[in-house]
C-alpha cells in the first residue's frame, strides 16, 4: 500500500524542487562521522528503511519551541527519517470543523483520550504519504492550558493517538524534560518501542561531574566539593546516582538525588580507596572496587542499612574492579588482571561461578577494561586496546561473540541508554577528547559534547515523569 | 652530624642552670643578722647586695643571648639537615608502562628511603601511585594502586614497619607533565612520597 503509493503518487503537488533536494538516505555502515539529516523523498519502498515522520509547523511560539526539541528527539532517536516540508513552514495544519473528527487509525486501541475536538486536525493524508510520511504529529494547543500532540498513522489515513499534556512554561526547570518525554510518548505511539528523550548523561570534566541532557541541551554541574570525582553511576530508578570522590588519598562513594541535590556517604567506606559504585537494579546493594595493598577487589555494600559490606574476589596477585550488573540483578561483569592483562569476566551477584566472559586470544589481545552491561541483558559494552589505542566492543552475552564498533581515533567507556541501541562514549576522532553517541544499529554518531576533557560518561534509565506531565 | 641534638640539648642546659641562678638571689631575702646592731653594716649588705644583683642580672642576660644564639645556630644546622633529607625522601620512582615492578636502578632511591626512615623513627610517610593517560582512566586506580604498594613492600622487606607507610593511588588523575608524548607519559609514570608525620626535624641517615 505504501509502496503503491510512493511509486506512483509523486504528482501529488509536490514542487520541482523537492524533488532534486538530493539522493535518499542510505543506512550508514557502522561507525561513521557523517551525521546525516535534511530531505527524504519516498519514491521507491525498499524494506529497511526507516518510517518517514513529519512534524507539522506550529504557530504559537512556545509550541515552536516544543516542536523544535521533539523534531530533534525523534531525528536522534535514529528510528525515523524526519521529513523536512517543501516551503519551510508555509503548510498550514488547518483546524478541524468542531465535532470533525478523522478516523482513529487500526490496531492501537487507546488513542484519542481526552481529546478535545480544538485539537483535532484533518491531514491531507495522500500528500504526507507522496512526501514519505508514514507518521505525522501535530502539536497544537488545547483548552485548559494542555497541549495535544496528534500522531497521525499516514499510511494508514486515521490518527494513531492524541496525547494531551501539561507542559510547564517555557523557563521552567521542567520543561525541556516534560517535551523530551512527550517525544518519547509520540515514538511509543508510532512504533511500540521505548525512546530515550527524557534522559539524561553524567560525566567528568575538570574533576567535577555534570549532567546533560541527550540532545546536548541544559548542561548542568551536579557535584558541588572541591573534590576531585570519578565515575558517576545511575541507579535504575533515575532518582539517585552515585560517585566517588578522592578525599585525602582515600576514594570515597557517594549517593545523590536527583530531585533535592543532597548527597550521604556511603556508609563503610572512606577508609580506603574505593571506586567504580554501580547499583544492582533493585537499587539496594551498591557494588563498588576497592584498592589496598592486597590489590583491588570487589566489595558489595547494603544501602538501606549502610551495613553489611561483602567482599566478592579474594585477589592477592591480581586486580578485580568495574562492576557492572546485568539487568534481572543476578550476575556481574568486571574486569579482571587474574590472566595478566586486565580482561572481562562475569561471576554471580554473590561472587561464585566466577568465569571468563569476553575471550581473548592470550597474549595477542589488548587490555579490556570498563564494562557495562546492556539494559536489555543482551549486551555488554567495553573497550580495549587495538595497537595501542583504545576501541569500542560489543560482547553478545549468549553467544559469547565479540565485536568491534568503533575504528576512527581512540574510543573509550560506553555507556548504553535504556534503548540498548544507542551508546555514548569518549573519543578523540575530533582531535580532542570529547562525548559522542553511537547508534549501533545504524552506526550514525553525533557528538554529545563538544567541550575537551569531557569523560566518563553515565547515560541514566529513563528519568521518571514530572508532576507537570499528565497521562 | 649526629651531635646536632647534643648540641641542642647543651644549650637547653645552659639556659635551665641560667634560669635556676637568676632565681637564686631574689628568692633568698638579705641575711639580717640577730646582732645587727650597726646601720653601717646593714648599708653595706644592703649594698652589697644590690651590687651582686646587678652582676647576676648582667649574667643572666649574657646567659640568656648565648643561650638564643646556641638554639638559633642548631635551628639553622638542624633545618639544613632537614630540608636535605625531605629532597632525598621526595626524590620520585618511575615505572614501564603498564607495569608496577621497581626498576633496577629505583632500587637504590628507595634503598635512601629506607635509611631516612630508619634515621627517623617518628617519621611516617606517604606513598602515591601514578600513571600515564594511556590506559583505561579506572583501571589506572589499581595500576597507581599497585605501584604504590610496590615501593611499600619494598621498604617493608627492608625492616620498616608498615605501619609508618601509609599507600594511595591517583591513577592518571594529577599528573606531573601535561604533554601527550613518551617523555610526558615517563614522567607521570611515577610513585611520589610525602611526609605525614614526623618530619620537622630530620636527620641524615
Amino acid at each position: 500500500m505504501t509502496a503503491a503509493w510512493r511509486s506512483g503518487g509523486l504528482a501529488v503537488g509536490v514542487s520541482a524542487a523537492l524533488l532534486t533536494a538530493g539522493p535518499p538516505d542510505r543506512l550508514t555502515a557502522q561507525d561513521t562521522s557523517a551525521i546525516d539529516r535534511g530531505v527524504r523523498v519516498g519514491i521507491i519502498y525498499r524494506p529497511g528503511v526507516r518510517p518517514g515522520m513529519v512534524l507539522l509547523p506550529v504557530h504559537a511560539p512556545a509550541l515552536d519551541s516544543v516542536r523544535a526539541i521533539m523534531t530533534r528527539d525523534l531525528d536522534y532517536s535514529d528510528r525515523f527519517e524526519l521529513i523536512t516540508l517543501p516551503g519551510g513552514d508555509s503548510i498550514r495544519v488547518t483546524a478541524a470543523a468542531p465535532g470533525a473528527r478523522p478516523p482513529v487509525a487500526g490496531g492501537t486501541g487507546r488513542g484519542t483520550g481526552g481529546g478535545g475536538a480544538a485539537a483535532a486536525t484533518t491531514l491531507n493524508y495522500p500528500l504526507y504519504q507522496a512526501l514519505g510520511a508514514d507518521f505525522a504529529v501535530a502539536v497544537l494547543p488545547a483548552s485548559g492550558d494542555s497541549t495535544i500532540a496528534t500522531v497521525h498513522d499516514v499510511a494508514a489515513g486515521g490518527v494513531r493517538r492524541e496525547l494531551r499534556v501539561h507542559l510547564p512554561a517555557l523557563k521552567d526547570p521542567a520543561f525541556r524534560l516534560a517535551v523530551h518525554q512527550l517525544a518519547d510518548r509520540v515514538l511509543e505511539a508510532a512504533l511500540g518501542a521505548g525512546g530515550t528523550a527524557a534522559t539524561r548523561v553524567l560525566f567528568v570534566m575538570e574533576g567535577k561531574v555534570y549532567a546533560i541532557d541527550q540532545d546536548g541541551a541544559d548542561q548542568k554541574l551536579v557535584s558541588s566539593s572541591d573534590h576531585q570525582a570519578m565515575s558517576p553511576a545511575w541507579a535504575r530508578d533515575g532518582r539517585r546516582f552515585a560517585y566517588m570522590e578522592f578525599w585525602e588519598g582515600h576514594g570515597r562513594l557517594f549517593v545523590q538525588e536527583v530531585a533535592s541535590g543532597k548527597r550521604a556517604p556511603v556508609a563503610t567506606t572512606g577508609q580506603a580507596l574505593d571506586f567504580t559504585p554501580a547499583f544492582s537494579p533493585d537499587g539496594k546493594t551498591l557494588a563498588f572496587s576497592r584498592a589496598t595493598e592486597e590489590g583491588t577487589d570487589l566489595y558489595t555494600v547494603n544501602l538501606k542499612d549502610g551495613c553489611c559490606l561483602q567482599r566478592l574476589t579474594v585477589g592477592r596477585f591480581y586486580d578485580n574492579l568495574s562492576p557492572t550488573y546485568s539487568p534481572d540483578g543476578q550476575r556481574i561483569a568486571f574486569v579482571s588482571t587474574r590472566a595478566g592483562l586486565p580482561q572481562i569476566y562475569a561471576m554471580a551477584a554473590d561472587g561464585t561461578d566466577q568465569q571468563l566472559f569476553a575471550p581473548f586470544d592470550y597474549g595477542a589481545t589488548g587490555s579490556s577494561n570498563a564494562p557495562e552491561w546492556s539494559p536489555d541483558g543482551q549486551t555488554v559494552a567495553f573497550h580495549r586496546d587495538v595497537g595501542g589505542t583504545l576501541q569500542v566492543f560489543v560482547l553478545d552475552v549468549r553467544t559469547r561473540a565479540v565485536r568491534q564498533l568503533t575504528s576512527v581515533g581512540r574510543n573509550e567507556d560506553p555507556t548504553w541508554a535504556p534503548d540498548s541501541r544507542h551508546m555514548a562514549f569518549v573519543s578523540d576522532r575530533s582531535g580532542y577528547r570529547q562525548l559522542w553517541i553511537i547508534d549501533v544499529e545504524t552506526g550514525r554518531i553525533r557528538p554529545l559534547l563538544q567541550k575537551s576533557g569531557a569523560r566518563l560518561p553515565a547515560w541514566s534509565p529513563r528519568l521518571p515523569e514530572t508532576a507537570s506531565s499528565t497521562p | 652530624m649526629k651531635r646536632l641534638p647534643l648540641l641542642l640539648l647543651s644549650g637547653l642546659a645552659v639556659a635551665a642552670m641560667a634560669a635556676c641562678g637568676g632565681k637564686k638571689p631574689e628568692t633568698t631575702p638579705a641575711p639580717v643578722g640577730i646582732n645587727a646592731d650597726s646601720a653601717a653594716e646593714a648599708d653595706r649588705l644592703r649594698a652589697d647586695s644590690a651590687a651582686r644583683a646587678a652582676r647576676e642580672a648582667q649574667e643572666r642576660e649574657e646567659a640568656e643571648r648565648r643561650r638564643q644564639q646556641q638554639i638559633a645556630d642548631s635551628l639553622a644546622a638542624l633545618g639544613k639537615s632537614t630540608e636535605a633529607v625531605r629532597a632525598l625522601l621526595g626524590t620520585m620512582i618511575h615505572f614501564d608502562y603498564d607495569k608496577a615492578i621497581i626498576r633496577g636502578g629505583d632500587a637504590a632511591v628507595l634503598d635512601q628511603k629506607v635509611a631516612i626512615l630508619q634515621a627517623n623513627p617518628a617519621l611516617r610517610i606517604r606513598m602515591s601511585g601514578h600513571c600515564d593517560e594511556r590506559g583505561s582512566d579506572e583501571y589506572n586506580l589499581a595500576l597507581g594502586n599497585r605501584r604504590a604498594t610496590a615501593a611499600k613492600q619494598y621498604v617493608v622487606s627492608h625492616g620498616i614497619d608498615a605501619g609508618r607507610i601509609e599507600t594511595v593511588s591517583y591513577g592518571e588523575e594529577r599528573p606531573l607533565a601535561s604533554g601527550h608524548d613518551e617523555d610526558a607519559w615517563a614522567q607521570n609514570r611515577r610513585d611520589e612520597f610525602e611526609i605525614l608525620s614526623g618530619g620537622e626535624n630530620l636527620k641524615q641517615p
